[in-house]
């Protein structure tokens, strides 16, 4: 099945990136090396060749960055909007210009195919900053009163699935509203944020007004608990937003948290089955199902399982997993050797509590981190791998009867971040929507993102929204 | 007249609609400014703070799902009400606080005028912060604002009953239901609101008021896994950071303690959107193309 089609390699070429051997902190304008001397290695996850040698932001170097983020901070706050609206302008359409690039240097970093970081991660992050470079002057007419300020500096932490475009949604609204940051990139995927510190330089950004400190957990920490950051953000695991909303209890730093979810995917039985196959393909397999809002808990119409599952079936096995330099592949590879192995022991687990494990035949490079698309059927709401996050290309399926079991079965955890609702009945969709417990609700669609709509959890997925008038919000001192 | 001996009122706390005691059989003494005695108040223990939670947890369903014109009219009936017992608010908050009777009308008066300024909210907030987004695609994209949920509230100590109806009202204009600890030196306003509350239409288990020590009463609501949000205005700077830190553990909405000089003052929507969710709801619109309409 796996070569009902065969297809020619297609790869982008490599060519268009320029990847230095090493890359230095990026504080106050320049790249410099960590106080201590650390370094790390980052890796392309399809074939584990050490693409650069990374300084490893510590203690000192948080407090470097810092301070200059601070001493930018007073006269980036004071310029007046419309020419922070065009530093911000600049840096979207150096995105667009060096877009390839920039496409090429996230999948070798990250392993996500090509096809995603061309057609929707770089896209998207070029119109973040194109979004919230026009708010930079118009603060006034947000809904947040005749003048609101700025916080701060702000310490804001990324993870490694869309490491540009998370980049994105935390570095446009900060400086639009008048903040400098500091970010750190995941240890995992800190490329393509060094990239940015470049493009920063091209824009003429005033030095100290980004910085970027790679670094592993401990630099994250680092940075949220230090005493001159007024601002903290966060995208990552549920269980590190709860340690960060720990570290900052009593101070008056605010918080904003963008974490984990599982999805419900719901599919009644007037659904058009082609489309929902399509959507939750989208929706689980999408970078590799390593998405926070990704649907990865099919909610299936009892009527209609066997169909639907059918349909599925065939669709996966037509799914291309390989080389993600190839235009044609739709499964790239898994980000790091950790992340595989939690994938592998959840999955595991759900073999053991008695799912039944499906993938279609799928051959899988000899090196490099992979997982081939799966799918679980009989699943339980109290099997784990209907409740906790895998953040892999892993699909639970569950059924329901009636409508309000469905609403149930999708509220039936802690997380409340996206969910799906695929019907041809307006009513239902509109009914359904209002009862779920979830910030995002795609209707006949799934994965869907845009920088004028707001994006955030309900319940233990989180606070804030990014994106929008509202991602102004976790900016300004309101 | 002079000879008749007065009826006295035996406060109790008010859970899911009803008037029980503290069902651990405590109660503290409640004195005004100058140490007379007032009353025995209930002293709540955690026992009656899980039981407010889940007095509240079953009325969200029902207040969240009202019409936004039905709340208002809940919440205007509040004012009617108070408006008609005005003379019994003055004296006990005059006594609470110690203030002259006409120090007392006035935050009396403003508390009144609170309930009304919040019954015209119900129906305005969803269009004030929600709405369309202009996405590039053909989507119909729509935010709109959604209670949170269970709203612990740990009423200002000071301002017993301004203060409270000010930290209340917009909790429950938007849909959510609270869990409200009284202000532990004088929760007497408090605990006689909620007779106010009882007869306004506002249904069994929206709003809960638990009176007794702040310090005992609010660790188990931060902690509660069934509470969505903490409005941590009653509590000091070491008891709000122990109660933040305990709120992390299921991530729920916190709102510090903020500096009011004035509770007279018209507040702003912050109070009223401190315990709100944005919802966006997508879907295609389909779109006409070159080769012709595809919806």
């Amino acid at each position: 099945m796996a070569s009902a089609f065969a297809y020619a390699p297609a790869p982008e070429s490599r060519s268009v990136v320029d990847i230095a051997p090493s890359y230095g902190l990026f504080i106050d304008g320049e790249f410099t090396e960590a106080a201590d001397g650390k370094v790390f290695k980052t890796v392309s996850p399809a074939t584990e060749e050490v693409l650069s040698e990374i300084a490893q932001a510590g203690e000192a170097d948080v407090d470097r960055a810092v301070a200059a983020a601070r001493k930018a901070f007073e006269k980036w706050s004071a310029l007046p909007g419309s020419e922070r609206a065009k530093y911000l302008f600049r840096i979207a359409r150096i995105i667009q210009e060096r877009s390839r690039e920039l496409a090429v240097l996230e999948t070798l970093d990250n392993g996500k195919p090509i096809k995603e970081t061309r057609d929707a991660d770089l896209p998207l992050v070029a119109a973040h900053f194109f979004y919230y470079a026009g708010w930079a002057d118009k603060l006034e007419h947000a809904g947040f009163g005749a003048n609101p300020r700025p916080l701060g500096v702000a310490g804001q932490v990324i993870p490694w699935n869309f490491p540009l475009l998370m980049l994105a949604w935390k570095i446009a609204p900060a400086l639009a509203t008048g903040n400098t940051v500091v970010l750190k990139p995941a240890e995992t995927t800190p490329l393509s944020a060094l990239f940015f510190a470049d493009i920063c330089r091209q824009a003429g950004l005033p030095k100290g007004v980004v910085n970027i400190l790679p670094g592993y957990g401990d630099t994250g920490a680092a940075l949220v608990a230090h005493p001159d950051v007024n601002k903290v953000a966060f995208t990552g695991s549920t269980a590190v937003g709860k340690e960060i909303a720990r570290t900052v209890a009593g101070t008056r730093k605010k918080l904003t948290l963008e974490l984990g979810g599982k999805g419900a995917n719901i599919v009644f039985d007037d659904a058009p089955i082609d489309q929902a196959v399509e959507g939750i393909v989208n929706g689980i397999f999408f970078n590799q199902g390593q998405v926070c809002c990704a649907g990865s808990r099919l909610l299936v119409q009892e009527s209609i399982h066997d169909e639907l599952l059918d349909s599925l079936k065939r669709r996966l096995s037509t799914l291309r997993l390989g080389d993600p330099l190839d235009k044609n592949t739709d499964i790239g590879a898994i980000n790091s050797a950790e992340q595989l192995s939690r994938i592998t022991t959840l999955v595991e687990q759900g073999e053991a509590e008695g799912a039944e494990r499906w993938s279609p035949a799928c051959e899988i490079p000899s090196s490099g981190y992979w997982f081939a698309p799966t799918l679980f059927t009989n699943v339980t709401q109290a099997h784990r791998i209907a409740r906790d996050e895998i953040f892999g290309p892993v699909l639970s399926v569950l059924t329901f009867r009636t409508p309000d079991e469905a609403v149930a079965k999708a509220n039936n955890t802690p997380y409340g971040l996206s969910a799906g609702i695929w019907t041809e009945k307006g009513s239902r969709i509109l009914a359904v929507a209002n009862k779920l417990r979830a910030g995002v609700v795609w209707s006949n669609t799934f994965n869907k993102f845009d920088p004028t709509s707001p994006f955030g959890g309900y319940k233990e997925s989180g606070f804030g929204r990014e994106g929008g008038r509202h991602g102004l919000e976790a900016y300004l001192d309101v | 007249m002079s000879d008749r001996l007065s009826v006295l009122k035996t406060y109790k706390l008010y859970v899911g609609g009803k008037f029980p005691r503290s069902e651990s059989g405590r109660v503290y003494e409640v004195t005004d400014a100058k140490g007379k005695w007032l009353a025995n108040a209930p002293l709540s223990s955690r026992k009656d703070a899980r039981d407010a939670v889940v007095a509240a947890r079953k009325a969200f369903g029902g207040w969240s799902g009202a019409t936004a014109y039905n709340r208002g009219q809940v919440l205007y009936r509040v004012a009617e009400m108070l408006e008609g017992r005005r003379a019994q608010f003055v004296h006990e908050v005059a006594d609470a606080e110690g203030l002259s009777k006409s120090k007392a009308a006035e935050q009396v008066d403003a508390a009144i005028d609170r309930w009304v300024w919040y019954a015209g909210w119900t129906d305005k907030i969803a269009q004030v912060v929600g709405g369309g987004n202009p996405v590039a695609g053909p989507f119909f994209n729509l935010s709109s604002p959604e209670p949170t949920g269970v709203v612990a509230v740990l009423a200002p100590q000071e301002s017993s009953f301004l203060g409270l109806v000010s930290v209340l009202a917009p909790v429950i204009a938007t849909g959510n239901t609270a869990v409200v600890v009284a202000s532990e030196r004088s929760p007497l306003p408090a605990l006689s609101l909620a007779e106010v509350l009882a007869t306004s239409d506002v249904p069994g288990g929206v709003v809960n008021v638990l009176s007794g020590r702040t310090a005992e009463i609010a660790p188990p609501l931060a902690s509660h896994q069934d509470v969505n949000a903490i409005d941590l205005a009653g509590a000091d700077d070491v008891l709000a950071k122990e109660l933040e830190i305990a709120a992390a553990d299921n991530l729920k909405r916190v709102l510090r303690p903020q500096p009011v000089d004035n509770w007279s003052e018209t507040p702003g929507t912050d109070r009223l959107t401190a315990f709100l969710e944005t919802k966006t709801v997508w879907h295609p619109t389909g779109s006409l193309g070159a080769s012709g309409s595809s919806y």
